[in-house]
């Protein structure tokens, strides 16, 4: 029982993986496959920042009220400043994804993956 | 999505909302030291600020609110805010980005490192805004109403 | 063939899940990156920042210190990485001008 509500969050944020992960690999529209690619992203950024939690912990943030000596009143402060950073990184690879599906469009005129394959061994030959 | 909203409640609710958005994401940067916050989380609000206007009134009457060829400027900008604060601490003595030595006059100690984390936040959310409402300009490319 | 990558997705799920059974539990106070001590014996980098950050910055916001203080370095190279995307943005998608001969 203990061994259950230590781990079912780490279950729950698996299932989310591989919700992004099948829409990644099963969806045939080029937009679909980045809109998985940014639940995969949600997924891992959830999954650090749960893992820094501590039982009858506060917020990082300096109270008077909770001593600093005792390390366990306070949140481990460390994953959340690097998913900072993650979530900043995921905004630029979207945008730099839309930037090139507008080109992708522009030349193809569609989105749509097998269709884009098709023409662009029909034109290499 | 290209044209002016017909629809007068959205209109209406984008215009009122925006400045109180934009104040509220200069609210978030400047109260960094003392709440969740800082300069990430208060750029992504300011450019929901601005972005919100190019939504519901189309490209074309949005240029009177934030010009098209200001995004890019905002971005270079905070980058650069960013750099002069470590090329400063570098001349006077340090290494780069170590706080202990850069000049603000009257203030020494823990409180000299309290307003350069000040400084830098703006610089950062002055960097997040600026690049996207250009990421979003450029996509749009001039097209539309 | 479509039955293969279904195959390996549910085989991808039940190797994390399998490897989720070493994790500590969420919230242990005893576990390695919450204690005082590093299992080498120097101090661990959590604790330092959580008893430190206040003393050298006068600021309450311990994330905050850390992104900015700390670890200012990494906060450059995250503002250069989104200021590049900018860049590629714009230099894909500007309009070039065509010369005629």
């Amino acid at each position: 029982m203990e061994f259950f509500l230590g781990h079912y969050a780490y279950w729950f944020i698996i299932v989310l993986l591989c919700i992004g992960l099948y829409t990644i690999m099963f969806k045939r529209n080029l937009v679909k496959k980045l809109i998985g690619l940014s639940i995969f992203q949600s997924s891992i950024i959830l999954f650090w920042v749960s893992s820094a939690s501590k039982w009858n912990a506060t917020v990082p943030i300096y109270d008077s009220a909770y001593s600093i000596e005792n390390t366990a009143n306070y949140i481990n402060p460390l994953p959340h400043t690097l998913m900072l950073t993650a979530i900043v990184v995921g905004v630029a690879t979207l945008g730099v994804a839309f930037a090139l599906f507008v080109l992708v469009y522009k030349r193809f005129k569609i989105l749509n993956e097998d269709v884009i394959i098709q023409e662009m061994k029909s034109e290499s030959e | 999505m290209n044209r002016i909203d017909e629809s007068p409640i959205v209109l209406i609710v984008c215009r009122v909302l925006s400045p109180f958005i934009m104040l509220f994401g200069l609210y978030i940067i400047a109260h960094g030291h003392y709440s969740p916050g800082g300069g990430f989380q208060g750029g992504a609000m300011l450019a929901a600020g601005l972005l919100i206007i190019r939504l519901a009134l189309g490209t074309t009457l949005s240029e009177l609110h934030f010009r098209r060829a200001w995004g890019l400027p905002a971005g270079v900008m905070g980058v650069l805010i960013f750099f002069a604060i470590g090329l400063v601490t570098m001349f006077m003595g340090g290494e780069f980005l170590n706080y202990e030595y850069f000049i603000i006059p009257g203030i020494t100690g823990a409180m000299l490192r309290s307003m350069t984390i000040l400084l830098v936040e703006v610089g950062v959310g002055l960097a997040v805004m600026g690049i996207i409402v250009s990421i979003y300009d450029d996509l749009m490319d001039g097209k539309g109403n | 063939m479509k039955y293969l990558r279904f195959l390996l997705l549910i085989s991808f799920g039940v190797l994390l899940v399998y490897g989720s059974l070493g994790l500590p539990d969420r919230g242990d106070g005893e576990a390695v990156f919450n204690r005082e001590l590093s299992p080498a014996g120097t101090v661990n980098a959590a604790s330092y920042h959580i008893q430190n950050a206040y003393k050298d910055a006068a600021t309450p916001n311990m994330v905050t210190v850390i992104l900015a203080d700390y670890r200012s370095f990494d906060t450059l190279g995250e503002v250069i990485v989104i200021f590049t995307a900018g860049i590629i943005c714009y230099l894909l998608l500007r309009k070039r001008k065509v010369k005629h001969e």
